[in-house]
Protein backbone atom coordinates (compact mmCIF):
# COMPACT_ATOMS: atom_id res chain seq x y z
CA UNK A 1 0.00 0.00 0.00
CA UNK A 2 2.78 2.35 1.04
CA UNK A 3 4.56 1.34 -2.16
CA UNK A 4 1.46 2.00 -4.21
CA UNK A 5 1.09 5.46 -2.69
CA UNK A 6 4.76 6.25 -3.27
CA UNK A 7 4.51 5.07 -6.88
CA UNK A 8 1.41 7.21 -7.39
CA UNK A 9 3.23 10.24 -6.01
CA UNK A 10 6.13 9.58 -8.34
CA UNK A 11 3.77 9.19 -11.29
CA UNK A 12 1.89 12.37 -10.29
CA UNK A 13 5.16 14.31 -10.02
CA UNK A 14 6.28 13.10 -13.42
CA UNK A 15 2.95 13.87 -15.05
CA UNK A 16 2.94 17.35 -13.54
CA UNK A 17 6.10 17.97 -15.54
CA UNK A 18 4.21 17.00 -18.69
CA UNK A 19 6.27 13.85 -19.23
CA UNK A 20 4.53 10.55 -18.63
CA UNK A 21 7.64 8.44 -19.11
CA UNK A 22 8.79 6.47 -16.10
CA UNK A 23 12.02 4.71 -15.31
CA UNK A 24 11.91 1.10 -14.12
CA UNK A 25 12.44 2.46 -10.62
CA UNK A 26 8.80 3.60 -10.52
CA UNK A 27 7.65 -0.02 -10.91
CA UNK A 28 9.74 -1.48 -8.08
CA UNK A 29 8.87 -2.29 -4.49
CA UNK A 30 9.70 0.36 -1.85
CA UNK A 31 12.41 -1.96 -0.52
CA UNK A 32 14.20 -2.23 -3.86
CA UNK A 33 13.86 1.50 -4.46
CA UNK A 34 15.38 2.17 -1.04
CA UNK A 35 18.25 -0.20 -1.85
CA UNK A 36 18.99 1.69 -5.06
CA UNK A 37 18.74 5.12 -3.45
CA UNK A 38 21.21 4.36 -0.65
CA UNK A 39 24.79 4.15 -1.90
CA UNK A 40 25.72 2.11 1.17
CA UNK A 41 23.02 -0.48 0.35
CA UNK A 42 23.18 -0.40 -3.47
CA UNK A 43 25.21 -3.48 -4.54
CA UNK A 44 26.03 -1.71 -7.82
CA UNK A 45 28.30 0.64 -5.88
CA UNK A 46 30.79 -2.23 -5.51
CA UNK A 47 31.14 -2.19 -9.30
CA UNK A 48 31.61 1.58 -9.21
CA UNK A 49 34.42 1.19 -6.65
CA UNK A 50 36.05 -1.61 -8.62
CA UNK A 51 35.75 0.47 -11.77
CA UNK A 52 37.46 3.40 -10.03
CA UNK A 53 40.34 1.09 -9.16
CA UNK A 54 40.59 -0.29 -12.71
CA UNK A 55 40.48 3.26 -14.10
CA UNK A 56 43.85 3.89 -12.45
CA UNK A 57 45.35 0.48 -13.27
CA UNK A 58 47.65 0.05 -16.26
CA UNK A 59 46.64 -2.50 -18.90
CA UNK A 60 48.35 -4.11 -21.87
CA UNK A 61 51.78 -3.65 -23.43
CA UNK A 62 51.42 0.16 -23.42
CA UNK A 63 51.55 0.34 -19.64
CA UNK A 64 48.84 2.97 -19.83
CA UNK A 65 45.82 3.32 -17.57
CA UNK A 66 42.50 4.95 -18.45
CA UNK A 67 43.48 7.78 -16.11
CA UNK A 68 46.81 8.13 -17.95
CA UNK A 69 44.95 9.57 -20.93
CA UNK A 70 41.58 10.67 -19.53
CA UNK A 71 42.65 11.99 -16.13
CA UNK A 72 40.02 12.51 -13.46
CA UNK A 73 36.88 10.65 -14.56
CA UNK A 74 34.70 12.89 -12.37
CA UNK A 75 35.50 15.66 -14.84
CA UNK A 76 36.32 13.99 -18.13
CA UNK A 77 33.64 11.27 -18.08
CA UNK A 78 30.81 13.43 -16.75
CA UNK A 79 27.97 13.29 -19.30
CA UNK A 80 29.74 10.80 -21.58
CA UNK A 81 27.40 7.87 -20.89
CA UNK A 82 24.47 10.24 -21.48
CA UNK A 83 25.54 10.56 -25.14
CA UNK A 84 26.17 6.90 -25.98
CA UNK A 85 25.91 4.95 -28.29
CA UNK A 86 28.02 7.27 -30.45
CA UNK A 87 29.57 7.22 -33.90
CA UNK A 88 33.13 5.93 -34.12
CA UNK A 89 35.07 7.42 -37.04
CA UNK A 90 37.74 4.75 -37.27
CA UNK A 91 35.34 1.81 -37.52
CA UNK A 92 32.68 3.89 -39.30
CA UNK A 93 30.03 2.41 -37.01
CA UNK A 94 27.93 3.06 -33.94
CA UNK A 95 29.57 1.91 -30.71
CA UNK A 96 28.22 1.67 -27.20
CA UNK A 97 30.19 2.41 -24.04
CA UNK A 98 31.19 -1.23 -23.67
CA UNK A 99 32.60 -1.31 -27.18
CA UNK A 100 34.33 2.03 -26.57
CA UNK A 101 36.17 0.66 -23.52
CA UNK A 102 37.38 -2.30 -25.56
CA UNK A 103 38.38 -0.05 -28.48
CA UNK A 104 40.45 2.00 -26.03
CA UNK A 105 42.08 -1.19 -24.79
CA UNK A 106 43.00 -2.47 -28.25
CA UNK A 107 43.87 0.90 -29.87
CA UNK A 108 45.54 2.78 -27.05
CA UNK A 109 46.50 0.37 -24.31
CA UNK A 110 47.66 -2.47 -26.55
CA UNK A 111 45.57 -4.82 -24.41
CA UNK A 112 43.18 -7.63 -25.30
CA UNK A 113 39.49 -6.72 -25.38
CA UNK A 114 37.57 -7.94 -22.35
CA UNK A 115 34.89 -10.58 -23.06
CA UNK A 116 31.19 -9.66 -22.85
CA UNK A 117 29.89 -9.37 -19.27
CA UNK A 118 33.40 -9.71 -17.84
CA UNK A 119 33.22 -8.26 -14.31
CA UNK A 120 36.09 -5.86 -15.16
CA UNK A 121 34.27 -4.58 -18.24
CA UNK A 122 31.06 -4.15 -16.24
CA UNK A 123 32.98 -2.39 -13.45
CA UNK A 124 34.54 0.09 -15.88
CA UNK A 125 31.30 0.83 -17.72
CA UNK A 126 29.42 1.14 -14.41
CA UNK A 127 32.08 3.53 -13.10
CA UNK A 128 31.94 5.60 -16.31
CA UNK A 129 28.12 5.51 -16.35
CA UNK A 130 28.03 6.60 -12.72
CA UNK A 131 29.86 9.82 -13.63
CA UNK A 132 26.66 10.82 -15.47
CA UNK A 133 24.25 9.92 -12.66
CA UNK A 134 21.66 12.67 -12.31
CA UNK A 135 22.28 13.98 -15.82
CA UNK A 136 19.79 13.89 -18.67
CA UNK A 137 20.13 11.37 -21.48
CA UNK A 138 21.19 13.33 -24.53
CA UNK A 139 21.61 11.01 -27.55
CA UNK A 140 24.29 11.70 -30.13
CA UNK A 141 22.57 13.56 -33.01
CA UNK A 142 25.24 12.51 -35.56
CA UNK A 143 23.35 11.92 -38.85
CA UNK A 144 25.66 9.00 -39.62
CA UNK A 145 23.87 7.12 -36.82
CA UNK A 146 20.58 7.24 -38.74
CA UNK A 147 20.77 3.64 -40.08
CA UNK A 148 21.21 2.36 -36.50
CA UNK A 149 18.35 4.52 -35.24
CA UNK A 150 16.05 3.11 -37.93
CA UNK A 151 17.15 -0.48 -37.39
CA UNK A 152 16.62 -0.11 -33.63
CA UNK A 153 13.14 1.35 -34.07
CA UNK A 154 12.23 -1.45 -36.46
CA UNK A 155 13.59 -4.22 -34.22
CA UNK A 156 11.68 -2.82 -31.25
CA UNK A 157 8.45 -3.49 -33.13
CA UNK A 158 9.46 -6.80 -34.72
CA UNK A 159 7.76 -9.89 -33.36
CA UNK A 160 10.24 -12.62 -32.52
CA UNK A 161 10.45 -16.13 -31.14
CA UNK A 162 8.09 -19.04 -30.74
CA UNK A 163 5.91 -16.88 -28.47
CA UNK A 164 5.86 -14.16 -31.15
CA UNK A 165 6.34 -10.99 -29.08
CA UNK A 166 7.94 -7.68 -29.98
CA UNK A 167 9.53 -5.39 -27.39
CA UNK A 168 6.68 -2.93 -28.06
CA UNK A 169 3.99 -5.55 -27.34
CA UNK A 170 5.00 -5.46 -23.68
CA UNK A 171 6.92 -2.23 -23.04
CA UNK A 172 4.76 0.14 -25.13
CA UNK A 173 1.35 -1.54 -25.18
CA UNK A 174 1.24 -3.27 -21.79
CA UNK A 175 3.60 -1.34 -19.51
CA UNK A 176 2.25 -1.18 -15.98
CA UNK A 177 0.38 -4.45 -16.39
CA UNK A 178 1.69 -7.66 -14.83
CA UNK A 179 3.39 -10.67 -16.34
CA UNK A 180 2.76 -13.41 -13.78
CA UNK A 181 2.60 -10.78 -11.06
CA UNK A 182 5.69 -8.83 -12.19
CA UNK A 183 5.03 -5.27 -13.33
CA UNK A 184 6.16 -4.59 -16.90
CA UNK A 185 8.27 -1.42 -17.01
CA UNK A 186 8.18 1.04 -19.90
CA UNK A 187 11.56 -0.05 -21.19
CA UNK A 188 13.52 3.11 -20.42
CA UNK A 189 17.11 2.01 -19.97
CA UNK A 190 18.19 4.74 -17.57
CA UNK A 191 20.30 2.79 -15.09
CA UNK A 192 22.62 0.41 -16.95
CA UNK A 193 24.75 -1.45 -16.13
CA UNK A 194 22.34 -2.62 -13.43
CA UNK A 195 22.59 -4.82 -10.38
CA UNK A 196 19.76 -7.28 -10.97
CA UNK A 197 18.54 -9.17 -7.91
CA UNK A 198 17.49 -12.11 -10.10
CA UNK A 199 21.07 -12.37 -11.43
CA UNK A 200 22.72 -11.60 -8.12
CA UNK A 201 25.24 -9.67 -10.21
CA UNK A 202 25.83 -6.70 -12.46
CA UNK A 203 24.77 -6.97 -16.08
CA UNK A 204 24.65 -4.91 -19.24
CA UNK A 205 21.63 -3.78 -21.23
CA UNK A 206 22.59 -6.38 -23.83
CA UNK A 207 22.36 -9.11 -21.21
CA UNK A 208 18.88 -7.83 -20.39
CA UNK A 209 17.94 -7.90 -24.11
CA UNK A 210 19.14 -11.50 -24.28
CA UNK A 211 16.99 -12.42 -21.26
CA UNK A 212 13.88 -11.01 -22.93
CA UNK A 213 14.66 -12.70 -26.25
CA UNK A 214 15.19 -16.09 -24.59
CA UNK A 215 11.97 -15.45 -22.65
CA UNK A 216 9.98 -15.24 -25.88
CA UNK A 217 11.94 -18.26 -27.17
CA UNK A 218 13.82 -16.28 -29.82
CA UNK A 219 17.41 -16.70 -30.95
CA UNK A 220 19.18 -13.87 -29.12
CA UNK A 221 21.44 -11.52 -31.09
CA UNK A 222 25.14 -11.75 -30.26
CA UNK A 223 26.83 -9.46 -27.75
CA UNK A 224 28.18 -6.43 -29.59
CA UNK A 225 26.03 -7.12 -32.66
CA UNK A 226 24.82 -4.32 -34.90
CA UNK A 227 21.26 -5.18 -33.86
CA UNK A 228 21.94 -4.72 -30.15
CA UNK A 229 23.81 -1.44 -30.65
CA UNK A 230 20.86 -0.27 -32.79
CA UNK A 231 18.37 -1.22 -30.05
CA UNK A 232 20.51 0.58 -27.47
CA UNK A 233 20.52 3.72 -29.62
CA UNK A 234 16.76 3.53 -30.17
CA UNK A 235 16.23 3.16 -26.41
CA UNK A 236 18.51 6.16 -25.78
CA UNK A 237 16.36 8.22 -28.17
CA UNK A 238 13.24 6.92 -26.47
CA UNK A 239 14.57 7.93 -23.04
CA UNK A 240 16.10 11.24 -24.17
CA UNK A 241 15.80 13.82 -21.40
CA UNK A 242 15.27 11.21 -18.69
CA UNK A 243 17.72 11.04 -15.79
CA UNK A 244 20.61 8.56 -15.62
CA UNK A 245 20.53 6.36 -12.50
CA UNK A 246 23.61 4.14 -12.94
CA UNK A 247 23.99 1.90 -11.07
CA UNK A 248 20.29 1.02 -10.88
CA UNK A 249 19.01 -1.96 -8.89
CA UNK A 250 16.33 -4.05 -10.58
CA UNK A 251 14.30 -7.07 -9.36
CA UNK B 1 -11.86 -12.64 -44.20
CA UNK B 2 -11.23 -9.57 -42.06
CA UNK B 3 -14.94 -8.68 -42.11
CA UNK B 4 -15.99 -12.19 -41.13
CA UNK B 5 -13.60 -12.02 -38.19
CA UNK B 6 -14.94 -8.64 -37.13
CA UNK B 7 -18.50 -9.94 -37.29
CA UNK B 8 -17.62 -12.95 -35.15
CA UNK B 9 -15.86 -10.69 -32.66
CA UNK B 10 -18.96 -8.55 -32.43
CA UNK B 11 -21.09 -11.58 -31.60
CA UNK B 12 -18.58 -12.60 -28.91
CA UNK B 13 -18.52 -9.09 -27.48
CA UNK B 14 -22.29 -9.20 -27.13
CA UNK B 15 -21.87 -12.21 -24.83
CA UNK B 16 -22.83 -15.85 -25.13
CA UNK B 17 -21.14 -18.54 -27.15
CA UNK B 18 -19.33 -17.37 -30.28
CA UNK B 19 -20.98 -19.03 -33.21
CA UNK B 20 -19.73 -19.51 -36.71
CA UNK B 21 -16.02 -19.49 -36.03
CA UNK B 22 -14.09 -22.48 -34.92
CA UNK B 23 -12.00 -25.48 -35.68
CA UNK B 24 -12.80 -29.19 -35.53
CA UNK B 25 -10.83 -31.46 -33.16
CA UNK B 26 -7.17 -31.98 -34.07
CA UNK B 27 -7.07 -35.62 -32.92
CA UNK B 28 -9.45 -38.52 -32.60
CA UNK B 29 -8.64 -38.94 -28.89
CA UNK B 30 -10.89 -36.73 -26.77
CA UNK B 31 -9.07 -34.19 -24.62
CA UNK B 32 -8.48 -34.88 -20.94
CA UNK B 33 -9.60 -31.88 -18.83
CA UNK B 34 -7.39 -32.86 -15.90
CA UNK B 35 -4.27 -32.91 -18.07
CA UNK B 36 -5.50 -29.68 -19.65
CA UNK B 37 -5.69 -27.94 -16.29
CA UNK B 38 -2.13 -29.03 -15.49
CA UNK B 39 -0.94 -27.53 -18.79
CA UNK B 40 -2.80 -24.26 -18.17
CA UNK B 41 -1.22 -23.65 -14.76
CA UNK B 42 2.30 -24.76 -15.73
CA UNK B 43 4.60 -21.78 -16.27
CA UNK B 44 6.70 -23.52 -18.89
CA UNK B 45 4.19 -25.68 -20.75
CA UNK B 46 1.01 -23.66 -21.20
CA UNK B 47 2.34 -20.35 -19.88
CA UNK B 48 -1.32 -19.22 -19.78
CA UNK B 49 -1.24 -17.56 -16.36
CA UNK B 50 1.74 -15.38 -17.27
CA UNK B 51 -0.83 -13.23 -19.12
CA UNK B 52 -4.26 -14.50 -17.99
CA UNK B 53 -5.75 -14.86 -14.53
CA UNK B 54 -8.37 -17.30 -13.33
CA UNK B 55 -9.70 -19.39 -10.45
CA UNK B 56 -6.44 -21.24 -9.76
CA UNK B 57 -5.80 -20.75 -6.03
CA UNK B 58 -2.48 -22.60 -6.11
CA UNK B 59 -0.99 -20.10 -8.59
CA UNK B 60 -0.04 -17.06 -6.53
CA UNK B 61 1.21 -14.81 -9.32
CA UNK B 62 -1.05 -14.42 -12.34
CA UNK B 63 -1.00 -12.01 -15.24
CA UNK B 64 -3.30 -9.17 -16.27
CA UNK B 65 -2.30 -8.68 -19.91
CA UNK B 66 -5.25 -10.72 -21.12
CA UNK B 67 -8.84 -11.45 -20.05
CA UNK B 68 -9.54 -13.71 -17.07
CA UNK B 69 -10.16 -17.32 -17.97
CA UNK B 70 -13.06 -17.44 -15.50
CA UNK B 71 -16.20 -18.43 -17.38
CA UNK B 72 -14.35 -18.76 -20.69
CA UNK B 73 -16.20 -22.01 -21.37
CA UNK B 74 -19.48 -20.09 -21.29
CA UNK B 75 -18.21 -17.42 -23.65
CA UNK B 76 -16.64 -19.69 -26.26
CA UNK B 77 -17.51 -23.18 -27.43
CA UNK B 78 -14.89 -25.90 -27.93
CA UNK B 79 -14.40 -25.14 -31.63
CA UNK B 80 -13.90 -21.44 -30.95
CA UNK B 81 -11.52 -22.15 -28.06
CA UNK B 82 -9.53 -24.50 -30.29
CA UNK B 83 -9.19 -21.92 -33.07
CA UNK B 84 -7.92 -19.32 -30.60
CA UNK B 85 -5.41 -21.70 -29.08
CA UNK B 86 -4.10 -23.05 -32.37
CA UNK B 87 -3.53 -19.59 -33.88
CA UNK B 88 -5.24 -16.59 -32.35
CA UNK B 89 -3.92 -14.41 -35.19
CA UNK B 90 -6.68 -15.90 -37.31
CA UNK B 91 -9.23 -14.15 -35.09
CA UNK B 92 -7.24 -10.97 -34.44
CA UNK B 93 -4.09 -10.31 -36.49
CA UNK B 94 -2.76 -7.98 -33.76
CA UNK B 95 -3.26 -10.37 -30.86
CA UNK B 96 -0.40 -10.87 -28.39
CA UNK B 97 -1.58 -14.42 -27.71
CA UNK B 98 1.13 -16.81 -28.93
CA UNK B 99 0.12 -19.27 -31.67
CA UNK B 100 0.09 -22.50 -29.68
CA UNK B 101 -0.11 -24.91 -32.58
CA UNK B 102 1.22 -23.05 -35.60
CA UNK B 103 4.76 -22.41 -36.75
CA UNK B 104 3.75 -20.14 -39.65
CA UNK B 105 5.13 -16.61 -40.01
CA UNK B 106 7.38 -16.68 -36.99
CA UNK B 107 10.70 -14.86 -36.81
CA UNK B 108 14.05 -15.80 -35.21
CA UNK B 109 12.64 -18.74 -33.30
CA UNK B 110 15.35 -20.11 -30.97
CA UNK B 111 17.15 -23.25 -32.15
CA UNK B 112 15.62 -25.29 -29.36
CA UNK B 113 12.09 -24.39 -30.45
CA UNK B 114 12.42 -24.03 -34.22
CA UNK B 115 9.78 -25.82 -36.28
CA UNK B 116 7.96 -26.99 -33.16
CA UNK B 117 4.59 -25.72 -31.97
CA UNK B 118 4.24 -24.61 -28.32
CA UNK B 119 1.73 -27.41 -27.63
CA UNK B 120 1.15 -30.71 -29.44
CA UNK B 121 -2.21 -31.48 -31.05
CA UNK B 122 -3.19 -33.69 -28.12
CA UNK B 123 -2.16 -31.04 -25.60
CA UNK B 124 -4.38 -28.54 -27.44
CA UNK B 125 -7.29 -30.99 -27.13
CA UNK B 126 -6.57 -31.40 -23.40
CA UNK B 127 -6.57 -27.62 -22.85
CA UNK B 128 -9.75 -27.17 -24.93
CA UNK B 129 -11.45 -29.92 -22.90
CA UNK B 130 -10.47 -28.19 -19.66
CA UNK B 131 -11.38 -24.65 -20.71
CA UNK B 132 -14.78 -25.88 -21.91
CA UNK B 133 -15.51 -26.95 -18.33
CA UNK B 134 -14.85 -23.41 -17.04
CA UNK B 135 -18.44 -22.24 -17.38
CA UNK B 136 -18.92 -20.81 -13.89
CA UNK B 137 -18.39 -17.23 -12.84
CA UNK B 138 -18.10 -16.39 -9.14
CA UNK B 139 -20.85 -14.08 -7.87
Amino acid sequence: MRGGAAALLLIAATMASGDERLSGTAFMSPETRAMQADDLANPGMFAVLEGARLWEETAGVSGRSCAGCHGDAAETMKGVAARYPAFDEASNAAVDLTARVNLCRTRHQDADPLPPEDPRLLALTTFIGHQSRGQKIEPDPDPRLQPWRELGARLFRTRMGQLNFSCANCHDDNAGRHLAGNPIPQGHATGYPIYRLEWQSMGSLQRRFRNCLVGVRAEPFAYGSREFIALELFLADRAAGMTIETPAVRP
Amino acid sequence: MRRVVAAAAAICAAGGVCAGEGMPPLTSTPGDPERGRAIVIDRETGLCLLCHSGPFPEVTFQGDLAPSLEGVGARLDAAALRLRLVDSRRVNPDTIMPPYHSTDNLNRVGAEWRGKPILSAQQIEDVVAFLATMTEVAQ
